[in-house]
């Protein structure tokens, strides 16, 4: 038995492989059903929150007059407002994306904690100077720049 | 046997759909201002070229609907819409400029090769004016109306088809 | 002028592919022996030189900064140094279509030009697909993205003083990408001509070979560069964020390495037939669903791409048409090839076919993650998929083909007994578990950089042991191609494990004069100060770095500003040491005189990219070995003939005089 025929031989490669193919695409569809960090705007978080401790992202506009630094200088704290009034208190630490301020759009990496407070991890600032179109939305320093270079539509 | 040679195609075809179906769904991300059918903030902005006029919200509540453009010397779509702008002038709009983060000399640049629909550009080096109105971006348009009200809002560059439809709005706006 | 020119010598191109399409299927449908089969090779090398030559057009407009034409205006400027106006040929839509185009008849010129090794119909339908795929980006570039437009009225001085853009690395990356894209669609083309004359045969895969090889090794180098320059240009002190862009340079990479593996079976041993054409369409459609995905926009992603629907829809066209097509083809005439040699599990095929799996698994892994956000917001779900999904996944099949990465280039092919290689597994095994144990005890490590260390440390041992007992000045520059490319993935092995369970990071806020510790490292902030380049200003801090008791370095990371357009970058410091990398990045004024610092220590992280040299450098070698080889074999073959139609010669000289 230790070499098969080329049929069998063939079979069992094939059997082999789509069981591994398989394993693959249901241990990823386990996977990224739960590792996978849901979008949630700020009424969605409050309206129905995810687990405390996984990861997720919050989106919304940041507060006027919200945003304060702790005194060691690296922890900002800082209020992301939805509709219907929604407020959530955000905390991270770390060196702020450029267009990070007050009144603009912001997606925060991270995870709800015990006590309601969203801990981020990452911000990611809503690129707003530079419009075009709409599919550039939720763009960051370097996409601005090329697309930029690419949206010429107005040489004409 | 050859049931299994089709798999791949099958996985495919579902790619595509889905692909296909995802590009065809408009991508609708459009941050609209909160101040459309309300009074406009309070501003006074010195002029953006040397020697032009300042403007300020008082100006617009003297019965004449006017449009507003935020833009930018900096901004590529700006230049797209130039032509726009000059002919809805032509057709008889008003049309006040805010400069966003500018310098005189590239304004007056900018003019000089696009074009001067505007009868006077505020400077915003600040962007304080554009949060305050609630626009997130250049170019954007709105249409004040007669009293100071925001009437309208246009997100990005003006296009030829948009053309009328600003138009209607002023002509709404000023009814 | 110029600018006619090229876009006539494109048309003329297109038209010739379109001939050499409809003359390669005929040919096929025909049969030996037809007529206007004699048209496809010249078609083809004729396609090549009128590309090349419409590509130096567009070239020369960049050098000489036409403002004229649409392409130049929009993207160059009167002021730019003559490197990146020649760069800004490439770094555009139209321009990088244009050199896509260039790379693939220029590819389909040399195949027609030099291989004569497989059946001439085989060749024909060959040249025929490549006509076709071609066919297709030129109808993109002409219809949709002409890069040669006019402007009525000529532009003064030109758009594109983007000084982001300004970066060699920028200039450099896409195209080394997309060199490794058209050599896949050389393999795909062959592929293609291999399934419908139903010839899949050992020449086949070695025809194939060196075009996989070269993308291979194109594609290894664009991902490490790719890598890099997020790592440094990013400020975010990672150097792999699972993004879509990457994952499009990746996944064309894992199919290409899964196809390389199993054409030298099939090149060697005559198996795997079926299962290296499958993979050659996979590793085609691989680059193309990379390209649809960064250039439509379907994803957003934190890499600089500027996208278009309209464009989307093109390339969605175009993958339909050919990868739905070969993938049809792929179903009908497959049953039809018939099995290759046999083989036992226990063989250096067996092992390949192991390896292939497992590659093709973190492909579907990684295909699916890419995706899963498309199809949630499907259903109006939003979701990002990042490392947490990756990494585990991944290393679940990443783990055992490295284990048999080590082991199957020792067993013989055919048929192999485990215990005749006893002594090295034994070695493999011992150095593996012995690294396991120490490191666990000796420091606090994570599951996954513990198994990656002690992996990476077998394996490097392992990757050499191909070359015992043999004559180090006998063995064949492929083989030190294929020991060489192994020892690579593991001094990037090493390299990941490492950063990921040894970094350090240290965040603080910093007056002048004050001082932090990361790793080994003292940071002492001696002063910010305002700098100014040609049109952005910056705070730039000083800071003084000493490793341990040793001299300070100096470093000096800024925060960037732009006037136009107005926004802001993070200029990473970086000092290199032979044992890891120092990591600076500044940020905002923190309160009462203060400057936010993130600091990270990265020991032995540049052993990544170092790795991916390396590999590159292995495929380097096995492409020179294979191609001399082929040489020899060429003009060996040619010396035969030669004897043998002299004798012939001979023979019937010989017959005439006895009459």
């Amino acid at each position: 038995m230790r070499t098969l025929k080329p049929k069998h031989q063939r079979l069992v490669l094939v059997v082999v492989a789509l069981i591994a193919l398989l394993a693959a695409g249901l241990l990823a569809a386990y996977a990224l059903r739960s590792q996978a960090s849901y979008f949630y705007l700020p009424e969605q978080l409050l309206a129905d929150p995810p687990e405390i401790g996984q990861p997720v992202r919050l989106g919304g506009m940041v507060e006027e007059g919200s945003l304060a630094t702790d005194s060691d200088g690296v922890t900002m704290r800082f209020m992301v407002t939805g509709r219907e009034n929604s407020r959530i208190p955000v905390r991270f630490s770390g060196i702020a994306p450029d267009l990070f301020v007050e009144g603009s759009g912001v997606v925060a990496e991270g995870r709800l904690a015990s006590n309601g407070v969203f801990v981020a991890d990452n911000l990611l600032a809503k690129h707003d100077e530079n419009y075009v179109p709409r599919e550039l939305q939720d763009m960051e320093q370097h996409q601005a720049a090329e697309m930029a270079e690419e949206t010429t539509v107005g040489l004409e | 046997m050859s049931w299994r040679l089709w798999i791949p195609l099958m996985v495919f075809a579902g790619f595509i759909g889905l692909a296909a179906y995802q590009l065809t769904q408009p991508k609708d991300d459009i941050v609209e201002s909160r101040m459309v059918g309300q009074e406009l903030p309070y501003f006074e902005l010195p002029p953006a070229v040397e020697r032009g006029e300042s403007i300020s919200s008082a100006d617009f509540a003297d019965g004449t609907p006017r449009l507003l453009n935020i833009w930018a010397s900096w901004c590529l779509p700006c230049i797209a819409e130039a032509p726009h702008l000059e002919r809805l002038q032509r057709e008889g709009a008003e049309i006040v400029g805010i400069a966003i983060r500018d310098r005189p000399e590239d304004v007056a640049q900018f003019l000089a090769q696009h074009g001067n629909p505007y009868t006077a550009i505020g400077r915003d080096d600040l962007s304080q004016v554009q949060l305050e109105i609630g626009s997130s971006g250049v170019p954007e348009t709105f249409v004040i109306d007669g009293e100071g009200m925001i009437r309208y809002q246009h997100i990005g560059d003006i296009r030829p088809e948009d053309v009328p439809i600003l138009l209607e709005e002023l002509r709404k706006a000023g009814a | 002028m110029i600018a006619e020119l090229g876009l006539a010598a494109l048309w003329l191109a297109a038209a010739l592919a379109a001939l050499q399409t409809v003359a390669g299927f005929l040919s096929v449908r025909a049969g030996q022996g037809a007529e206007i089969a004699a048209l496809i090779r010249p078609a083809s090398m004729m396609q090549g030189l009128l590309v090349a030559f419409s590509f130096a057009m567009l070239l020369w407009l960049f050098a000489i900064t036409d403002l004229s034409v649409k392409l130049v205006a929009a993207n160059s400027h009167v002021d730019k140094p003559l490197i990146y106006k020649l760069s800004g040929t490439w770094g555009n839509h139209e321009g990088s279509m244009l050199l896509w185009v260039t790379v693939m008849a220029a590819a389909g010129a040399l195949i027609a030009a030099v291989e004569h090794r497989l059946p001439e119909r085989t060749m024909y339908a060959t040249l025929g697909a490549q006509g076709l795929v071609a066919l297709g980006f030129y109808g993109f570039l002409l219809l949709s993205s002409n890069p040669f437009e006019r402007l009525p009225v000529p532009a003064l001085q030109g758009m594109g003083l983007n000084p982001l853009l300004q970066d060699i690395g920028l200039a450099l990356h896409p195209p080394t990408l997309y060199f490794g894209y058209v050599g896949l669609s050389v393999a795909f083309s062959f592929a293609v001509g291999a399934l419908l004359t139903r010839s899949v045969t050992p020449d086949f895969a070695r025809a194939m070979r060196p075009w996989v090889l070269g993308a291979w090794v194109f594609l290894t180098l664009g991902i490490t560069a790719g890598s890099y320059w997020a790592y440094y240009e990013l400020g975010w002190g990672g150097w792999w964020f699972w993004d879509p862009v990457e994952n499009a340079s990746l996944m064309p990479w894992l199919a290409a390495t899964a196809l390389l593996h199993s054409a030298s079976v099939l090149a060697s041993r005559d198996a795997l037939r079926t299962w290296t054409i499958m993979l050659g369409v996979v590793a085609f459609s691989m680059s193309m669903i990379g390209t649809f995905l960064v250039r439509s926009g379907i994803l957003t992603s934190v890499h600089a791409f500027a996208v278009d629907p309209e464009r989307g829809t093109f390339i969605l066209v175009l993958l339909t048409l050919y990868i739905g097509g070969a993938l049809l083809l792929f179903a009908l005439r497959a049953n039809t090839i018939s099995e290759g040699k046999r083989f036992s599990v226990t063989s250096r095929e067996g092992a390949l076919v192991f390896n292939n799996v497992m590659l093709s698994a973190i492909l579907a892994i990684v295909l699916l993650g890419t995706l899963y956000p498309l199809l949630t917001e499907a259903f109006n779900v939003r979701v990002s998929v990042g490392p947490p999904y990756f990494n585990p996944v991944g290393a679940i099949f990443f783990m055992p083909m490295l284990l048999v990465m080590g082991v199957g280039p020792l067993l013989r092919w055919r048929e192999d007994r485990p215990d005749r290689i006893r002594s090295e597994l034994a070695l493999f095994a011992a150095l593996i578990i012995a690294a396991i144990v120490l490191l666990s005890l000796l420091v606090e490590i994570a599951l996954l950089p513990l198994l990656g260390l002690a992996m990476g440390l077998g394996l490097a041992v392992a990757s050499f042991m191909p070359l015992r007992s043999r004559q180090l000045g006998r063995i064949p520059a492929a083989t030190w191609g294929m020991v060489l490319a192994h020892f690579g993935i593991t001094v990037a092995l090493i390299g990941m494990a490492s950063e990921s369970a040894f970094s350090e990071e240290e965040l603080v806020a910093l007056s002048a004069g004050e001082s932090a510790t990361v790793g080994p490292w003292t940071v002492t902030l001696e002063a910010v100060e305002p700098v100014a380049g040609p049109n952005w200003t910056a705070i730039q801090g000083r800071l003084s770095a000493r490793y341990g008791d040793s001299e300070p370095v100096v470093l000096a990371p800024q925060a960037r500003s732009f006037w136009a357009p107005p926004q802001q970058t993070t200029e990473s410091a970086l000092s290199t040491r032979w044992n890891g990398q120092l990591y600076a990045v500044i940020g905002d004024p923190a309160g009462e005189g203060r400057f936010q610092l993130r600091l990270w220590w990265k020991p032995f992280v540049t052993l990544i990219w170092y790795g991916g040299v390396v590999i590159a450098l292995g495929g380097v070698l096995a492409l020179i070995g294979h191609v001399l080889n082929d040489l020899r074999r060429r003009h060996r073959e040619r010396r035969l003939d030669e004897q043998r139609s002299e004798e012939e010669a001979l023979g019937i000289l010989s017959g005439e005089e006895r009459l």
